[in-house]
């Protein structure tokens, strides 16, 4: 999914233009992985994959490689479809500064969800 | 020759604790009134399915109105030298002011979400009055999914905001041009009403110990919950449904917190043999 995940979302003028406020990192766990997601103005400048040890970031979404396999599912089922839906149910956790999440809700909430697109299309990779 | 949906829309002024508020409403059909309130931070455009439904209208007199703030109701006159707040009172206040403004005999009660939570309160209080009351992702208490403290983020005052954050409670099911007009809804809302809703959603309207009052005979209560709901998940309904003698608690597949604008198709199918039960009941 990260080898892809900035191409996709930096070839959306759409989905740049709905992030353009936001200049951030945020690092996104998926089972012993994490990954390290930088955004310059609604584009992804570069995803790194850690362990990091004095690395800054301003909010995480940690889940196992399972959780985000169901996640990234073209129809996901109940309590799989949805960040908060997963906090809610225990499958995943969101750490750090969230101010930063709910000020880019709908830009972060769509980025996360990009590998649904390919999923859709009969080729999703988890 | 332009094609006209049924419905008319109409607006009549209510007095609700001393203030005159300028209500919006439609309606369409005849027979057993069926009076439907929209969920927080959004507005009655929600039920236009129903309302261009003739299964329904051919039985059912179906009103649904906006609260004040919302929708085409106006918030009351000096409403910019204040902040908006949805109490209890002034909920179940509105909506018997309707109720009687238009004279509706024994009406049904349909709400979803905070309209779900007061029907609950109405069948408790006005149980005898009222035909049913059908519950759509009801609970008798609070049962919130994000901190408190996230609505006093500043973020929290914008459409765009306010779509994103109940985005993820429409079921993933659901055909996207319903899910994105019920998104649409939240983009629409007044600055600050979706945050003054939840102070009665999740402050004033706690009815857990209330529940178990209400007489199930003259006022069936019907609770219907997506099972794509996480803000009411289907447990809270049914532990909700436990507490009231007879209350029924149907869990719908495929459906989310929104069923009857995320998608209309798949609810109808759950919604009409209630309403045929409420027909031979009435």
């Amino acid at each position: 999914m990260f080898d892809t995940l900035a191409h996709s979302v930096n070839n959306d003028t759409f989905l740049v233009r709905l992030g353009c406020r936001m200049t951030a990192a945020f690092l996104v766990q998926v089972g012993t992985r994490e990954f390290f997601v930088t955004v310059d103005r609604g584009r992804i400048s570069a995803i790194d994959e850690g362990q990091f040890r004095m690395r800054g970031w301003s909010f995480a979404v940690r889940a196992t490689e399972e959780v985000w396999r169901t996640f990234w599912l073209a129809c996901p089922p109940p309590g799989y479809h949805d960040i908060f839906a997963m906090s809610r149910f225990g499958h995943c956790r969101l750490e750090g500064d969230l101010s930063v999440l709910l000020s880019n809700l709908r830009y972060v909430k769509e980025v996360l969800a990009i590998p649904r697109r390919k999923a859709d299309t009969g080729g999703g990779d988890g | 020759m332009a094609e006209f949906e049924p419905m008319v829309g109409r607006y009549l002024t209510l007095t609700v604790e001393g203030r005159d508020h300028r209500i919006y409403f439609e309606e369409a059909g005849s027979g057993i009134p069926l009076v439907c309130l929209h969920t927080a931070g959004a507005h009655a455009s929600q039920f236009r399915h129903i309302l261009c439904d003739p299964t329904v209208t051919d039985y059912f007199r179906v009103l649904a109105f906006d609260l004040p703030w919302h929708g085409k109701s106006n918030p009351p006159v000096g409403w910019q030298n204040e902040d908006y707040q949805l109490t209890s009172e002034f909920y179940a206040a509105t909506v018997m002011g309707f109720v009687n403004a238009l004279e509706l005999e024994r009406p049904v009660i349909m709400g979803c979400s905070m309209g779900g939570r007061m029907v609950i309160r109405l069948a408790v209080e006005q149980g005898p009055h009222l035909t049913a009351v059908i519950g759509l992702e009801s609970t008798d208490r609070p049962t919130p999914w994000y901190d408190d403290n996230w609505t006093d983020h500043p973020e929290f005052k914008n459409g765009d905001f306010c779509a994103a954050l109940v985005s993820g409670l429409c079921a993933a099911s659901s055909p996207n041009e319903f899910r994105w007009e019920t998104l649409w809804h939240y983009y629409q809302g007044g600055t600050g009403v979706f945050k003054g809703d939840m102070y009665f959603f999740r402050t004033d309207s706690d009815y857990e110990s209330l529940s178990s009052r209400i007489d199930s005979e003259p006022c069936p209560v019907y609770l219907m919950t997506g099972e794509y709901d996480f803000s009411c998940r289907p447990e809270d309904t049914i532990r909700t449904a436990n507490r009231i003698p007879g209350a029924e608690a149907i869990i719908m597949k495929g459906l989310g917190h929104f069923p009857m604008s995320e998608n209309p198709e798949a609810f109808r199918e759950y919604l009409l043999p209630i309403l045929d039960q409420i027909k031979v009941g009435r």
